[in-house]
């Protein structure tokens, strides 16, 4: 009883705040998510259920929704492990050598996220073009193919990977490296044994980012991709032309399975980075 | 040191010592081919474009490029982009640092889930991010009903573009924020309070000047997507020419009629203010990471 009580009064006294206004802070934050994300983002879930799960399914199963869900779900996948790939790569780059222009190439990688990406979809578009700078030089065709979508969807998930990994590189304690070296481990043993251990968690957050940016992005795609039924039209843009037609239930129906999606790649991010802080607490 | 210098007089720690030197790094060549293949991404992914951009923005001369951003679509789109940011800038500004300020000094339960929440306009489908409003604002709900008989018109015009943009550049200012004042703790605040100041001046003269260089990124950040975002604004705009496109829209239509000079001048102005952008954060990132 005593403990109980003991406990219960520890509890209290962590709750108490020493910074005045929690009440008026949180309260003034929790309405605005509320009015401006969460309720209009309920309309979603408030509509399909008006349309009950026969419809939702209905809508979902036409197999120009199917054929579009795995194009985007397959160019999203390709794109965001070619930026892991090439990601922790140019972190590494950035973090460990020292070369002319270095400076440069980490201030430009933050471009995507401040170019408009209708500006990056028609300058793609018109680059990788049959008769365009670098289409052109290739034997294959970009601009208006699936390749194409991917190539756009390289280029606004690029800075994920390295923005996470980056920090993480940097704080990296050499120390580690150098036990292993004199351990006897060559290069390659220490970076696949020690080095990349460390990054791994980094990496498949910015991975993840990476993926549920790609799986819904929308204005750098419709540029490029040339957008024609079961070949070429991403799940997006079968949300807007359903919009454009006046089909509310079905661009309801495939805009859930897109948020849904979201959510649940949000989550895992989050959830991993709590295993991750317990792991350290512990 | 004293290990290492004193390795040097018995010959098996040298060699020891000069196997570690060559496994501490990759080879030469491995560095050289590393760096380039890093070079050659970049520059086929993010310079070229910029590049080319300004190319064919300037293809017909310097006359064409003036004449079609003087354009009345392209002034019209220019407005209502620049009135849509003045708008929310300051709006998502103000309740970015409220809600960084409320998740990073108290201690609640919950917290996590907030910020996940708060998280989601960045990582949903910024055609979502239109559908939404479009379904609440429209004859498909209650409160849409409701305005419409009321006659006001929330969706397919600035109003509607500026909630949209709202809910899209939401999360950026708290995300730059959060990381940044979780670092820093609360204790300076405390003592601010404890010494009597009250809460308000604590902010305005401890937080502020704490956060600044990273509120001002996320208020870059912000304003970037603010101006670009594409999405979400083509869904509420029903494209209007002249009355609802914002800028990204009117390269669009620009575009879309074989206008390439106008839509790549109109590009590169966004490309300028996109430049701006990244010298600015590499300025404050330097400001932020230079010991005081």
């Amino acid at each position: 009883m005593v403990s109980q009580n003991h406990s219960e009064k520890k509890t209290k006294v962590k709750r108490r705040q020493i910074i005045p206004g929690f009440g008026l802070s949180l309260g003034l934050s929790l309405s605005y998510l509320s009015l401006l994300v969460l309720i209009p983002l309920s309309m979603i879930f408030i509509y399909t259920s008006q349309i009950g799960w026969g419809g939702f399914l209905r809508e979902i199963s036409q197999p120009i929704v199917v054929s579009a869900y795995q194009l985007s779900f397959t160019t999203a996948l390709v794109a965001s492990l070619i930026n892991l790939v090439f990601g922790v790569l140019t972190a590494w780059v950035l973090v460990r050598y020292s070369f002319p222009g270095r400076k440069l190439i980490d201030g430009l990688l933050d471009l995507p996220f401040a170019l408009p990406t209708s500006v990056a979809g028609i300058t793609l578009a018109t680059l990788y073009a049959t008769n365009g700078w670098i289409g052109h030089l290739l034997p294959f065709k970009v601009s208006y193919t699936q390749v194409g979508i991917v190539v756009a969807l390289i280029l606004i998930g690029m800075p994920f990977v390295v923005r996470i990994v980056e920090p993480v590189l940097q704080n990296l304690e050499k120390e580690n490296e150098e036990a292993s070296a004199i351990l006897g481990a060559n290069r390659f043993q220490t970076l696949v044994h020690v080095v990349f251990p460390k990054i791994r968690l980094a990496a498949f957050s910015g991975f993840a980012l990476a993926f549920s940016r790609a799986l819904g992005e929308y204005g750098s795609v419709v540029f490029i991709a040339g957008n024609m039924p079961f070949k070429t039209e991403i799940a997006p843009l079968v949300v807007m032309q359903k919009l454009e037609a006046f089909d509310y239930d079905g661009a309801t129906s495939v805009a859930l399975v897109l948020l849904v999606a979201s959510f649940l790649i949000l989550f895992l991010i989050n959830f991993s980075q709590w295993v991750v802080k317990r792991k350290f607490a512990d | 040191m004293a290990e290492l210098s004193l390795s040097r007089e018995s010959g098996g720690f040298v060699q020891a010592r000069r196997h570690t030197g060559n496994t501490l790094t990759e080879p030469v060549w491995v560095q050289t081919l590393l760096t380039l293949i890093v070079i050659t991404f970049i520059s086929l992914f993010l310079i070229l474009p910029l590049i080319f951009i300004f190319t064919e923005a300037f293809q017909s001369g310097i006359s064409a490029y003036f004449a079609s951003i003087s354009s009345p679509e392209a002034l019209s789109s220019i407005y209502l982009t620049l009135t849509v940011l003045v708008i929310v800038v300051p709006i998502n500004t103000a309740f970015g640092v409220l809600l960084a300020w409320t998740m990073t000094k108290y201690r609640f339960k919950g917290k996590s889930l907030i910020v996940t929440l708060a998280d989601l306009p960045f990582s949903i489908s910024p055609v979502i991010g239109g559908l939404i409003f479009v379904l609440l604002f429209g004859d498909h709900s209650i409160l849409g009903r409701w305005l419409l008989s009321q006659n006001i018109q929330l969706v397919f015009n600035t109003t509607g573009i500026v909630i949209a943009t709202l809910f899209v550049t939401y999360p950026f200012v708290a995300r730059e924020l959060i990381p940044l004042m979780e670092n820093q703790g609360s204790l300076e605040e405390e003592a601010s309070l404890i010494l009597g100041a009250g809460t308000l001046r604590t902010f305005f003269k401890i937080t502020l000047p704490n956060i600044k260089w990273g509120l001002l990124y996320g208020v870059i950040l912000c304003s970037a997507r603010s101006i670009g975002d594409f999405g979400a604004v083509s869904v509420i705009s029903g494209h209007i020419v002249g009355q609802t496109n914002t800028m990204p829209l009117q390269v669009e239509a620009f575009y879309d009629g074989y206008q390439m000079t106008a839509a790549f001048a109109l590009s590169s102005l966004m490309s300028v203010v996109a430049i701006v952008s990244l010298i600015l954060k590499s300025y404050f990132d330097w400001k932020n990471t230079r010991p005081a």
